[in-house]
């Protein structure tokens, strides 16, 4: 027997309608655990550079973590990944809510859809019953009517539905997969998933699914429970409220926005906005929010209220979590009426809430530099508000300048050209980032920022304070229950950690510190893909229920894989370089480590150049970031520098690159 | 002697819809709990509490499982509270013949709630860290309890209702005549 696992994938041929259900290798468990890990395997395995992500043979991914379904609080988590239409690279997109968990009960760990279906469908899971049903009447229609109407026809309320909208059906670069309270958000997911014809996937399940050690397990969940309980009624001190508890970001319970909305830029990522929270403002916000929001709701199995039900007066109701509260505000300089409001229209096309509104922001920068023109925006009427909407629907029909925007910041602007290049200037590796510019370079965001493969600068960071603590006294308070850390000598970094003078940013941590902070907190959250364990309660919050030394325990005892800290450091390095290969393999190279140019006012190139040096050699990769053969086969993936060689990109006896293969190639749409 | 009024101790878990934030941590831990060995597996299709939920209308109704019915309601009523509208089977207890809740899903077999015994309170109470479920335990004054009737007893006292109590003693002297 499996245990927390099922031990079966589901195989779907969209281009012959063929279904199959196939049973796993455990032994792949134990060396990729699940979700991320797995989903980085199958990549590697089935889907070579040369193909593209609209291509049929591109494959798109549903993996429920490997510990989603068990009793673990807040193991909800699916991990959608295939080959970005925006990045070329690999993508894994994740979400929260429902649908993990159900596929587990189904009776399946993982999804993996191939081919082209020749006219819209959705797959309809409901335990060993597995069938692709014709989705025509679907087409165009929302991301969560389109949930609602599907439960109706199949009669299953209890089905959970995972849906594009007409982003996804149009391949919008940044179109998201949505969940009803959950989405799929980043790196163009959706677009794929409307290639391959594939308007939703549904899915019901009453199957068990089983614990190796119950006892064991149970005592470790109610011991996160527990700490989670605890850690309610005590915030963190000396940090920013939102830094202080567990979970995400709290930003539907929240109405104090004064350090978002001064601190982040609005616009195109372009100004910032001292004294922009006034008391009118914060009254003002505070009944918007409070007039919208129905509820506080959780994903499946977690006591944190991320996410909250929102009416707004003439819209449908809708479901948001986290920071797309206020993107779309930021971006067209409005408020958070407008923010919430479009953000509705914004969820059931399916469009990514960081993406999406800074692309319409950089649209209508272009047209205020001249580079775009009149005859660009015919028919957008003239207020603020309306434009965004005019823009919003133009680039999810893909209808004239909306053709040319539904690529992204990145390659609109490569298609425009004019100098329109400069201006798409908060992409890393080609993708939209949160909208934050800061003065002095932070050597950890620096690394996080240029090497993370999530290409993503929020939510990578994590169990290290964001910033030093004021005194000493604070500092040694703070060590004192600080349990995660995987070796004590992180006490004493954070103990030294000045906010002025020799010990403070950009020379302390120093590089070696650095080097080891971050491997920490990536490697944190590379687990918790694999797991399908949601961030908030672990690799992002300060002092989280879960860290890496209950984790081995959770594996052991749940899935019955003989783990300890030594083992789960390998297999998260594992298949973390696993996904280096793949983009390595993709063209991705050093010069592509680099976090948005204008991120900080003050750079330290010589100080930067000796982070990526330290920081490649510290992970086993070369001077070009390309994994070594012999880290490679410290990690038992000779399979990997076996491929390397024969491509050129190592050369065989030494571990310099020769060719590289190019990752600049613009995408046929 | 002033006869002493008997009490008895109900078991009662208050429901705050209001504070349900529809994670159904109540239907994992109450199948884990319930599952044999204990917590060996989890499926909140076999769970004795259902969160009913309906997240954009804004329904949830986390319910227990009650009594086996071996008939459906003939009719359904709808209630609106607070201008939301509930199926009446939203705050039904009952495993019957017209919905999938409470049922093993291998057999069908009704499942019921027994208020986690042998636990200092029912596990999906305690892994309510929301409060949506809390648990009182109280004290009530009970009338002079009747003693409690053997099986055998409520038998023949549908026997009775039926042919009467004499016919019954007849035939009970007559049956053991022949015995």
């Amino acid at each position: 027997m499996r245990y927390a696992e099922t031990g079966f994938n589901l195989e779907i041929d969209l281009t012959r309608g063929n279904i199959e259900r196939v049973a796993t290798d455990p032994r792949d468990t134990e060396l990729y655990l699940g979700g991320l890990g797995t989903n980085a395997k199958i990549l590697w395995d089935r889907v070579p550079p040369e193909i593209e992500s609209f291509s049929p043979d591109n494959l798109l991914i549903f993996a429920a973590g490997l510990l989603c379904g068990t009793p673990a609080t807040g193991c909800n988590r699916t991990i959608v990944s295939t080959i970005s239409p925006q990045t070329l690279l690999m993508v894994y997109s994740m979400m929260g809510g429902f649908w993990a968990p159900e596929l587990k009960y189904a009776g399946y760990d993982t999804v993996i859809f191939r081919g082209k279906s020749p006219t819209l469908v959705y797959l309809w899971i409901n335990n060993d019953k597995v069938e692709i049903r014709d989705a025509a009447h679907l087409q165009g229609k929302g991301a969560i009517e389109t949930a609602e109407l599907i439960k109706e026809e199949l009669k299953e309320p209890k089905a959970q539905v995972a849906a594009i909208g007409l982003a996804g059906e149009n391949r919008v670069y940044y179109a998201s997969i949505e969940q009803g309270r959950s989405s799929a958000s980043r790196g163009g997911i959706g677009a794929v998933m409307g290639d391959k014809g594939l308007k939703a996937i549904v899915v019901r399940g009453t199957k068990d699914v089983n614990i190796a050690r119950p006892a064991e397990y149970l005592e470790l969940c109610n011991e996160v429970l527990e700490h989670i309980k605890a850690r309610d009624g005590n915030p963190i001190p000396g940090v920013m409220p939102i830094l202080a508890g567990l979970g995400s970001p709290q930003e539907m319970a929240v109405h104090d926005e004064k350090w978002h909305t001064e601190n982040f830029m609005w616009g195109n990522s372009r100004t910032r906005i001292r004294d922009f929270w006034t008391e009118e403002i914060a009254k003002a916000w505070m009944e918007t929010l409070e007039s919208a929001r129905t509820r506080l709701i959780s994903c499946y199995n977690c006591p944190m209220k991320c996410g909250a039900t929102l009416s707004l007066p003439g819209l449908p109701t809708y479901m948001m979590k986290c920071f797309s509260k206020l993107t779309y505000t930021l971006a067209a300089y409005s408020d958070l009426d407008f923010g919430l409001k479009i953000a509705q229209r914004a969820t059931e096309y399916g469009v990514d809430g960081y993406s999406a509104p800074q692309v319409m922001a950089f649209a209508l920068e272009l047209y205020e530099n001249g580079i775009l023109t009149d005859k660009d925006f015919e028919g957008m009427p003239s207020d603020n508000e309306g434009r965004f909407y005019w823009l919003l629907d133009r680039i999810v029909r893909r209808e004239g300048i909306g053709d040319v925007l539904a690529n992204g910041t990145y390659w609109a602007a490569q298609e425009i050209g004019n100098g329109a290049e400069s201006y798409a200037h908060n992409n890393i590796k080609k993708h939209e980032q949160l909208p934050l510019k800061l003065s002095m370079l932070n050597p950890m965001y620096f690394l996080m920022y240029a090497t993370g493969e999530k290409i993503n600068i929020t939510q990578i960071e994590g169990n290290f304070p964001q910033a030093p603590f004021p005194t000493r006294e604070e500092r040694e308070e703070f060590v004192k229950d600080w349990i995660q850390v995987p070796d004590e000598k992180f006490k004493q970094y954070f103990l030294d950690w000045e906010l002025r003078g020799e010990n403070s940013i950009p020379y302390y941590p120093t590089v070696e510190m650095c080097c080891e902070i971050v491997d920490w907190q990536e490697m944190m959250h590379y687990i918790d893909d694999a797991l399908g364990m949601c961030a908030g309660l672990s690799s992002f919050p300060l002092k989280p229920p879960y860290h890496i030394h209950n984790y081995p325990k959770f594996i052991s005892s749940g899935a019955g894989i003989d783990m300890d800290e030594a083992k789960l450091t390998q297999a998260a390095k594992r298949y973390r370089t696993l996904v280096r290969a793949i983009n390595i393999r993709r063209g991705m190279r050093r010069k592509d480590d680099k976090p948005p140019e204008d991120h900080w006012k003050k750079r330290f190139p010589e100080l930067e150049a000796e982070l990526l040096d330290k920081y490649y050699k510290f992970k086993g990769w070369n001077n070009q970031g390309i994994p070594t053969r012999e880290s490679l086969h410290d990690l038992g993936l000779d399979y990997v520098s076996k491929d390397f060689i024969q491509r050129g990109i190592l050369t065989d006896g030494e571990d310099t690159p020769s060719k590289e293969t190019s990752a600049e190639k613009k995408n046929e749409v | 002697m002033k006869d002493e009024k008997k009490t008895k101790i109900i078991k009662t878990i208050k429901i705050d819809v209001d504070k349900c934030n529809g994670c159904r941590a109540c239907e994992v831990i109450c199948s884990a709990f319930h599952a044999a060995p204990k917590y060996s597996s989890n499926n909140p299709a076999r769970s004795r509490i259902r969160v009913i939920h309906d997240p954009l209308k804004d329904v949830y109704v986390p319910i227990y499982a009650g009594e086996y019915a071996v008939a459906e309601c003939a009719g359904r009523d709808k209630y609106t509270i607070d201008g939301k509208e509930y199926d009446e089977c939203a705050f039904c207890r009952a495993s019957c013949p017209s919905r999938d809740l409470f049922k093993e899903p291998d057999s069908d077999l009704p499942l019921k709630c027994d208020m986690c015994e042998d636990e200092e309170e029912p596990l999906c109470v305690k892994w309510c860290i929301t409060d949506a479920l809390t648990y009182e335990e109280r004290e009530e004054e009970v009338e002079e309890e009747e003693e409690e009737q053997e099986e055998m007893e409520i038998g023949l006292e549908a026997l009775a209702d039926k042919y009467g109590l004499d016919k019954i003693m007849d035939t009970v002297a007559r049956m053991s005549m022949k015995g």
